[in-house]
């Protein structure tokens, strides 16, 4: 399955990016291969609806789920709406956070874990 | 003309010099205020208008007709502020992110896009006395001023002296207030906070080509940064108000300052002419 994956840089052994909507870059990940692609992300540096840019990227790059640090709600509203499921709390490289998520060690979430605007905060204020 | 008053640094005496403005001249000529601060409107309080109509101002926000609509995304695409996202089965608009471009239903090629109007803020208007008034009322929770700003502004009666009490700052609801005005006059302090901030006021103004003079309140405290700043970029300083604790506990009292020490209208007048005749010239420096 293809796994988006919020990075700080655009490799498998970046640090996972703890903030969805703002994160630096987003890399979808196939699982069974650990083929994968990087992109920038777009909504970085938007002035509103980062979430809802960076959701729709994923979205429109056909990902099966997203595994990130945290998810605020209208990235939440966005990915739930089209049936991708996410995956929060996850920490470590890339790929440790994709063996993992392979593993079952992440369960999906009901509802937003950020708070909105939360990334632009550095990912740590709720 | 249309005159607008803003600042820089906040709480410098915009509002008081707009409303001793509109009481000095209120018996010479058409006057009205137009309260442009619309987070924070304040010029009622010394002018204690007697409203006589309110409106609401809406933003217009996509509504998306389901059985007309393919998911193509092209309207996610188009859309700059991401206020619209589209998933294969599912569209979904936010409409607190959208500025109601109208670009989404504009490219939208199954015409499934219309346009309903979202309660943003409201608009007043009355008079004080032979003062004309308007201001606007941004509701709580509303990042975007601007629309609530151009609908006070729409407000103006081309007839009148037209007043407008600016925002602080220099961000987007000021440049909303100041754009078309024909002069701007900046209320600064002589501090170096004051100074720090009129220099990007004054920036601004020169960037959307209003020409602006500056009246320094609470003259005698500080220093001379502000005056040696105006002379040196040759803006004209066209009021000085001393730093006096009467003026201060007559404005707590809500009374403004041409109200409180009416021999002050003389000097409010003749700033008027003073401005008169710049905006007439239309130069900047």
């Amino acid at each position: 399955m293809r796994i988006a994956v919020s990075a700080t840089a655009p490799h498998l052994d970046a640090d996972l990016d703890p903030r969805f909507g703002r994160c630096q870059y987003l890399l979808i990940v196939n699982s069974e291969s650990m083929e994968f692609e990087a992109t920038e992300n777009p909504a970085m540096s938007a002035p509103g609806g980062a979430g809802v840019q960076a959701a729709q990227a994923v979205i429109n790059e056909g990902a099966d789920a997203v595994v990130t640090g945290d998810c605020g709600p209208n990235a939440y509203q966005v990915l739930s709406a089209a049936g991708v499921p996410v995956f929060v709390g996850a920490s470590g490289s890339v790929r440790d956070v994709v063996a993992a998520f392979i593993r079952g060690e992440f369960s999906p979430i009901g509802a937003a874990s950020a708070s909105p605007g939360a990334g632009m905060r550095g990912g740590r204020a709720r | 003309m249309i005159l607008a008053i803003a600042s820089g640094k906040g709480g410098t005496g915009k509002t008081l010099v707009a409303t001793s403005l509109a009481l000095s001249l209120e018996n010479t000529q058409p006057v009205q205020v137009l309260d442009c601060d619309v987070e924070e409107p304040n010029a009622h309080i010394p002018l204690r208008p007697v409203m006589d109509s309110s409106e609401a101002v809406t933003v217009p926000v996509p509504v998306v007709d389901k059985e007309k609509c393919t998911y193509c995304g092209i309207c996610s695409d188009v859309c700059a502020y991401n206020a619209i996202a589209v998933a294969q089965k599912v569209v979904l608009t936010f409409p607190e992110l959208c500025h109601g471009c109208g670009a989404c239903s504009y490219v939208c090629p199954a015409g499934a896009i219309s346009e309903e109007g979202r309660e943003v803020g409201i608009v007043e208007s009355g008079h004080a006395g032979a003062v004309s008034f308007a201001g606007g009322r941004l509701n709580v929770g509303e990042a975007m001023a601007g629309p609530v700003i151009r609908a006070v502004k729409g407000l103006a009666d081309p007839a009148a002296t037209v007043i407008l009490d600016a925002p602080p700052g220099t961000s987007c609801p000021v440049v909303e207030t100041i754009r078309g005005s024909d002069f701007c006059l900046l209320v600064t302090e002589p501090t170096p906070f004051g100074l720090s901030d009129l220099t990007i006021a004054v920036e601004v103004a020169r960037e959307i080509n209003v020409p602006c003079g500056v009246v320094i309140n609470r003259d005698g405290e500080g220093n001379d940064g502000v005056e040696r700043y105006c002379a040196q970029e040759g803006i004209p300083v066209l009021m000085r108000i001393p730093f006096d604790r009467r003026i201060a506990e007559a404005y707590c009292r809500g009374e403004t300052l041409a109200a409180a020490m009416p021999s002050w209208q003389q000097g409010f007048r003749e700033l008027f002419d003073s401005v008169r005749g710049l905006a007439a010239v239309g130069s900047v420096n």
